[in-house]
């Protein structure tokens, strides 16, 4: 699986408004639906998710990058998007440093082996330094879509 | 120093997703050997999040366990323990 496949480029958000995790999540969840990808209506529910699977533990994995995600029925294979946010945000995250990245990805409940490969094709760039150096450096969404596409082609 | 191989089973029915795979990150951190986790393809860091998150090891993948240091033997048997009990996450229909 490709991380292109998985991201949203219209729901890809270069700067984000939010100044907290919650927010954030709110943010990205909203534009992917106003991409389309998910359905208006399961916005407060998807949100909700992303937040309980928070409370249990952090996503903010270290190195500026944090992983909101969730199982969520409706969903029928992964789907996600990218929020930039140049000032950081408090994800906890177990560096306890602020995130400048954060990636959400939602998955269906059923295909647990699938949303393994999402997350391992979302940790394949995440891992290299050059690619979350590049991601925090990119502020529109043009670069942030092209970007993935070339860690894509080049595995 | 020692070195200790063991064979492991991810046996919880979400596999080696982001949760279980902190809890193992942690638990490695505690230990002063290097731990070491393949699936035959890709042999990765076990402290690292980043780098054991691209294991994605499915229910039923079996990985290789390679501790090296003082206390190979413990990192082993406990890291081992935390997969077998599936991450105390056996009984869950997942989230």
């Amino acid at each position: 699986m490709k991380l292109s496949d998985i991201m949203v480029n219209d729901a890809i958000i270069p700067e984000l408004k939010a100044r907290t995790r919650d927010d954030a999540i709110r943010e990205l969840v909203e534009a992917l639906a106003s991409a389309e990808a998910i359905p208006k209506k399961s916005v407060p529910e998807v949100i909700k998710a992303v937040l309980a699977r928070e409370a249990q533990a952090t996503t903010g994995i270290g190195k500026g990058v944090a992983l909101p995600h969730a199982k969520l029925k409706g969903i029928t294979s992964p789907v996600g998007t990218i929020g930039r946010s140049s000032e950081g945000i408090d994800f906890a995250a177990l560096d306890a440093k602020p995130v400048y990245s954060v990636i959400l990805l939602l998955s269906s409940p059923d295909n647990p082996d699938e949303h393994l490969q999402a997350m391992e094709a979302i940790f394949k760039h995440v891992q290299r330094d050059i690619f979350r150096k590049f991601l925090r450096q990119s502020e529109t969404r043009e670069s942030i879509v092209e970007l993935i596409q070339e860690a894509d082609e080049l595995g | 120093m020692a070195t200790v191989r063991q064979e492991v089973t991810i046996i919880n029915r979400y596999g080696l997703h982001a949760r279980p795979a902190m809890q193992l990150v942690e638990l490695a951190n505690r230990f002063g050997s290097k731990i070491e986790l393949s699936n035959g393809v890709l042999t990765v860091d076990a402290k690292s999040i980043m780098s054991v998150m691209r294991l994605a090891a499915t229910q039923g993948t079996v990985l290789s366990l390679v501790a090296d240091g003082q206390d190979a033997e413990k990192a082993v048997v406990a890291i081992k323990k935390l997969l077998d009990d599936g991450f105390g996450e056996l009984d869950e229909q997942g989230t």
